[in-house]
């Protein structure tokens, strides 16, 4: 069980400041686990930032940015079994590369070529949610579902603030209460959605207070703290293993970065909240626990660097030397049993395209 | 073969859909306990248990986006939509997500989910329990669309679209759910989708139709005995479209009258005969005519006759053409 902080309104945390705050400590991870953790944090960090350059140097198209949201990715998926599924949204489009995806699969969807779009049952990732929180009852499904057929398997769904503002997430979480279903809902409040700040998505005084009105557990945590989210997220598996429904998880952060690439927070930003967060950020705050702790060390900190800038170099190589697309996929996929009328309308194609 | 009332013969592919495939899974707004508000699918709690035929909440978006997740986890989801516009909450996870899931997953991913629902007016019902929404459905990507008109092909159909891979929405016309009973095939019966039904030949007029509007044309074809010879094609599927029996009809009669009762702009009835305009304008000896609701909300029921397509709107339709 991690520390409760009440100077930080409630939220769960573990890692300390090396000074005034003490660190606490979780159960069952050794130094190894602490490691693949940070490993996770710093691959994370770097698709992230390497992403942005990329998207300037017109190599991949409008990118959504998590930087800083990095732990909680990290955190609520070391939690979970490889059984379990992940129901992501768009902001943490590269959570399955925790899950062995290659880099260049992301790349690709940020690139728009068809070779961006996987088979769920591979990763046991769904896909990418572009509509904001009309994932929630998918993974809500999916647990219910497996639950029903005897099966030991916990989903998860990550979305932001503004998405409990969706009607999606409402009935989505309505469900999940009532089939008492196997799964977590991870929202990470990070105060913005785009432009519009928490305070006028809710009256509530936490996300957490949602959870209440759902009959279904809620907790608090701090969502740049790695250990703290994998703690809280590996209770509520417990807790859905063992039939006792979902969990509400509140990850609270404050968005230190744009929303995407075509965005311009300056417009609408508290630059002194930014300012602290980016000062707290998530990878360097672990980073600097590691330390404490005598995990890591400058030279091995380096190195993991060094290995995920060298996964990204490749990824985007691999990603810019897949051919081009067969113009011919437009149609493909849509139907297993497709209407007659598109092999008409792809015959066409191919004829006025000369092919 | 059983006689059967249209709703009991929905309950009967229901019950042996379920027998059969153990995967196939119904749920919806009072569909256990009570069977459904027209019995559709009464006695399949007792026969499956409530895990298998599920009483949800009532949220359309809720029913619809955990199917997504049902057949994510290897169901086969039939959902019960409790009146046409009851499921245009529905429409969200339909369209972003029902329609296009598959293609997310380039097709390593079935979502072989069947949406089913009472559709259409003339029932003296209260306001949103009369609509025509096939439109809506026939124009999702990644969705296909039938709509039965007999007792024997809401079986048949029913247990096509439970069985088909793809996503199916089946619009049954609860107009008739009661009326006329007819000889059922007992036990497995497939009426696959996109074969149109000959509802009756005809060499002078092709009316156009499907749902509760068939039978309305096929009073009409027995008004205009003696004027005119009127052919009824039943389209049954309306995507996959059976563009051959639509086209040879045509060529066959020269003239097409297509009878809808959703509004008019817009609606399949549009779609038909555009097809009509590119592949049979050549055939035709009068211009396609369309008989339909009016763009306007469905009406107050006491004055709802006014509004739906009626025998006599269908018949001066004909009369007009022939007289072109």
């Amino acid at each position: 069980m991690s520390q409760v902080l009440p100077a930080e309104g409630g939220l769960r945390r573990v890692i300390g400041d090396g000074d005034a705050l003490p660190d606490g400590e979780v159960e069952g991870l050794d130094a190894g686990d602490l490691l693949a953790l940070y490993r996770n944090l710093v691959l994370l960090r770097t698709y992230d930032e390497r992403s942005v350059v990329y998207h300037r140097q017109g190599r991949i198209g409008t990118y959504a940015i998590f930087w800083d949201h990095e732990a909680m990715q990290v955190g609520s998926v070391f939690a979970l079994e490889d059984r379990d599924w992940i129901f992501p949204s768009y902001r943490f489009s590269a959570i399955g590369l925790l899950r062995g995806m290659p880099v260049s699969t992301v790349l690709h969807w940020w690139r728009g070529h068809p070779a961006g779009w996987w088979n769920p049952e591979e990763y046991g990732v769904a896909s990418i949610c572009v509509p904001i929180g009309t994932h929630v009852p998918h993974a809500v499904g999916f647990a219910w579902g497996s639950r029903l057929k005897g099966e030991d398997r916990v989903a998860i769904v990550h979305f932001g603030d503004g998405a409990t503002s969706e009607g999606s997430f409402h009935e989505g979480a309505t469900f999940a209460g009532v089939m008492k279903a196997p799964v977590i809902l991870f929202c990470n409040n990070n105060h913005w959605a785009i432009s519009t700040p928490v305070e006028e998505q809710t009256a509530a005084p936490t996300l957490a207070d949602k959870a209440i009105g759902y009959g279904m557990h809620g907790v608090r945590v701090d969502g740049g703290d790695v250990l703290a989210v994998y703690d809280v997220t590996r209770e509520a598996a417990t807790r859905a293993r063992a039939g006792e429904g979902p969990t509400f998880v509140e990850a609270v952060t404050y968005r230190a970065a744009p929303h995407a690439t075509a965005d311009d927070p300056s417009l609408y930003v508290d630059e002194e909240r930014v300012a602290e967060a980016r000062e707290n950020e998530c990878v360097g705050r672990y980073e600097r626990y590691l330390t404490r702790l005598g995990v890591l060390d400058e030279e091995l900190a380096a190195e993991i660097e060094q290995e995920a800038l060298e996964r990204m170099r490749a990824g985007i190589a691999e990603a810019e030397a897949e051919p081009p697309a067969d113009p011919g996929l437009v149609f493909e996929h849509a139907y297993a049993d497709p209407p007659p009328g598109l092999a008409d309308d792809l015959a066409e194609l191919r004829r006025v395209l000369g092919q | 073969m059983s006689e059967r009332f249209l709703v009991e013969a929905v309950n009967d592919a229901l019950h042996v859909e379920m027998e059969r495939d153990p995967s196939v899974l119904v749920m919806g707004e009072d569909v256990s306990r009570l069977g459904g508000v027209f019995r559709a699918t009464a006695g399949l709690r007792d026969r499956f248990g409530e895990g298998r035929c599920v009483d949800t909440p009532l949220a359309e978006a809720g029913i619809l986006g955990t199917a997504v997740g049902l057949c994510m986890a290897g169901w086969r989801p039939v959902v019960e939509m409790q009146y046409d516009a009851f499921s245009y909450p529905a429409l969200d996870q339909l369209i972003n997500h029902v329609g296009r899931y598959r293609w997310r997953t380039r097709g390593a991913m079935a979502f072989p989910l069947t949406i089913r629902m009472p559709y259409g007016g003339g029932v003296r019902a209260p306001e949103l329990h009369d609509d025509s929404p096939e439109t809506y459905y026939v124009h999702t990507p990644g969705v296909k669309v039938a709509i039965p008109s007999t007792p024997a092909d809401a079986k048949g159909i029913l247990t096509a679209a439970i069985r088909d891979p793809d996503p199916v929405v089946v619009l049954e016309p609860k107009l008739h759910y009661r009326t006329a009973k007819e000889e059922v095939p007992d036990g497995e019966h497939v009426v696959p989708l996109g074969e149109a039904r000959m509802a009756r030949e005809g060499t002078d007029v092709t009316l156009v139709a499907y749902g509760a509007m068939v039978p309305l044309c096929e009073r009409a074809a027995v008004a205009v005995e003696g004027e005119a010879s009127v052919e009824v094609l039943d389209l049954r599927s309306l995507k996959p479209l059976d563009e051959g029996a639509l086209l040879s009809s045509v060529a066959k009669t020269g003239r097409a009258v297509i009878v809808q009762e959703a509004p008019r702009v817009s609606g399949f009835a549009a779609e038909v005969a555009a097809i009509l305009a590119e592949k049979a304008i050549f055939d035709l000896q009068g211009p396609v005519l369309r008989v339909t609701g009016y763009d306007v909300p469905y009406p107050y029921w006491q004055i709802e006759d006014a509004y739906m397509p009626s025998v006599e709107r269908v018949v001066d339709a004909v009369r007009r053409l022939l007289a072109s």
